[in-house]
């Protein structure tokens, strides 16, 4: 049977094992992986400006992007293929805020450059390497 | 209760309860806006409230977790604890961030963040406050006649949870990077040391309530957390699927996700045996009934509504949908909700010498709110499995979807409706213990202390 001792010691050995092996993946999704994938070396500051409005408006709050968020709006990862730019600009400028269908999108007063900033964020999003996400509609005529 | 200085723990399970009623309000206002009645919307619009909501229930449950601290810790360590003006200081100024972080949500002060939207300046005062709960905390212990895996157990839980608070301090232009970090902080939090702390917690009121030997109970304590982190940290991976992580994470987040089950159900089997094996009956029946539905509930929601949806090839269509918030929703109420409910009930009659343990109230709070749960879980699944299909398989657009999902949110409500009856239930047996009291009692002698006459 069981001792405490031994139980203790599955506890610590475990946990330091798992915690090395994740810190070690970490790094290498942080330095290479995700970089990569996200095509860190296009982030401009643009895209840093898009990526800084979508973070003060909590955006979020509401959409999902990558899969995370609220599930009240639109997933907006490939927003940019499936709508385009002009669509997103008519979005954020429309003056009495957005409302498709009754459900409606806060108001912002957004400077064009900061209307320029989230088109290149969600542009730049277009083209990360998600692993398959979203998926394609497989009965989508 | 033992020693004085564990009365400041009801200070922190009152507002526990304040925050709670908040929470639900905010549900209802996100409750109907998906039925289509965002009436607030002017006023409190749904990234608000959503915020609002989400962060409630965070600082609810975490004032839960430092009540039950203040509550444990001197009993375990057998020593009144280290500063009660200290204490005091540490839940006005908690109180007072939550207070300042909820008001600023609703001007837009917030960072855009799932779960931590708590603003930078906010942040460190989070931090501040933390520590000197630590501290207190630590000192205790290490000025207590005595030292237990359990009071350890919980108080590695409380200093890991703070440790890991600080990687979403940290700002990042790639989003990708910045989701990553946010989930070190949340899902190391909620699959990981929060269960060291629930498991904590459910070994000292097992063994207060069953009377099982301590040394059996520690040492399937160490095993069951011991699981919760050879599962929950590669388990991380599952949030890396399709956020920009490297292709490795499907894998190797699927068969660590797949085993987080066994970690619940460790934790399940761990309270029901030792139930079982209990020599002792407890007067305090809500108590035990509370302990029980956070082991077993805890399972169904956290780990088997977890796995259904944490395999990739599931997960790739689940992702970013209402099926999220159906485990989400039966998770944190098995896991943390019920177990703040059940120390409360356990340390309210010991705090105030009022013996409300098993009145009819206490019982219908526990069936109405566990049935409104079930049924708000069942209406999301509803929502969440038809909002799959007609998105993710059928390439419907997002408002088609949601307006013909818009039914399941009115069940939703109903069942919402009957989880807040319940919960006012609790609260109306909180409100009749009164204050705490200076009557010491119980220590060794706690059953026959407890005894109904």
């Amino acid at each position: 049977m069981l001792s405490k001792l031994q139980a203790k010691v599955f506890f610590l050995g475990g946990t330091f094992l798992f915690l090395a092996i994740f810190i070690g993946m970490s790094i290498h999704s942080l330095t290479v992986g995700i970089p990569e994938q996200m095509n860190a070396k296009d982030l401009n500051e643009k895209v840093i400006l898009g990526k800084q409005l979508w973070d003060k408006h909590n955006c979020m709050g509401c959409h999902t992007l990558m899969g995370e968020g609220a599930y009240y709006a639109p997933e907006l990862t490939r927003v940019y293929s499936r709508k385009g730019p002009d669509y997103i600009k008519a979005v954020l400028t429309d003056p009495n805020g957005w409302g498709p269908r009754g459900r409606k999108m806060v108001k912002y007063d957004m400077t064009a450059e900061e209307v320029e900033g989230l088109i290149a964020f969600f542009e730049w999003m277009n083209r990360a390497d998600l692993n398959g996400f979203p998926p394609e509609p497989s009965l989508k005529q | 209760m033992k020693f004085k200085s564990q009365k400041i723990a009801y200070h922190f399970f009152a507002l526990s309860m304040l925050l709670l009623v908040l929470q639900i309000v905010y549900g209802f206002i996100l409750g109907f806006a998906h039925m289509g009645y965002d009436v607030l919307h002017e006023l409190i619009p749904f990234n608000t409230a959503v915020t609002t909501h989400k962060n409630l229930l965070v600082v609810w449950i975490l004032s839960g977790f430092m009540g039950a601290a203040y509550y444990i810790i001197p009993d375990e360590a057998d020593n009144e604890l280290y500063s009660v003006p200290l204490a005091k200081l540490q839940f006005w100024s908690f109180a007072l961030v939550g207070v300042v972080a909820v008001a600023g949500f609703h001007v837009g002060w917030w960072e855009g963040r799932k779960f931590l939207e708590i603003p930078r300046p906010l942040d460190w005062l989070v931090a501040l406050n933390v520590i000197l709960f630590l501290v207190i905390i630590l000192m205790t212990l290490i000025k207590g006649r005595k030292s237990s895996t359990t009071s350890w157990v919980l108080t590695m839980g409380l200093v890991f949870a703070a440790l890991l608070y600080l990687p979403g301090m940290i700002y990042f232009d790639n989003i990708s990077v910045d989701s990553f970090f946010r989930w070190w902080v949340v899902h190391l939090w909620v699959e990981g040391v929060w269960e060291l702390i629930m498991g904590g917690i459910l070994a000292y009121l097992l063994i207060k309530i069953t009377g099982v030997d301590r040394e059996v109970i520690e040492k399937w304590l160490y095993v069951v957390v011991g699981l919760t982190f050879i599962s929950g940290i590669l388990g991380t991976g599952h949030h890396y699927y399709y956020t920009g992580g490297p292709k490795y994470w499907l894998m190797v987040g699927g068969i660590f996700s797949a085993m987080e089950p066994l970690a619940f159900l460790g934790m399940t089997v761990f309270a029901l045996q030792m139930y079982r094996k209990g020599n002792k009956k407890h007067p305090n029946k809500l108590a035990l009934y509370w302990t029980l539905n956070t082991a077993i509930v805890s399972f169904l929601g956290a780990g088997l509504l977890g796995l259904a949806h944490t395999l990739p090839q599931v997960n790739m269509y689940t992702h970013g949908t209402l099926v999220t918030a159906m485990h989400g929703h039966l998770a944190f109420w098995g896991a943390y909700a019920s177990l703040v409910l059940a120390i409360i009930s356990y340390a309210m009659p010991q705090l105030t010498g009022r013996k409300i343990f098993d009145n009819r109230v206490g019982h219908l709070a526990f069936w109405c709110a566990n049935i409104g749960m079930i049924g708000m879980t069942a209406s999301f699944a509803a929502a969440g499995v038809a909002q799959v299909y007609l998105e993710r398989i059928a390439g419907f657009d997002f408002m088609t979807a949601a307006i013909e999902i818009q039914p399941h949110f009115v069940v939703l409500v109903l069942a919402a409706s009957l989880f807040t009856v319940g919960i006012l239930f609790f609260i109306s047996n909180f409100l009749k213990f009164g204050g705490p009291t200076d009557e010491l009692e119980a220590g060794e002698n706690e059953f026959e202390a407890l005894k109904t006459a």
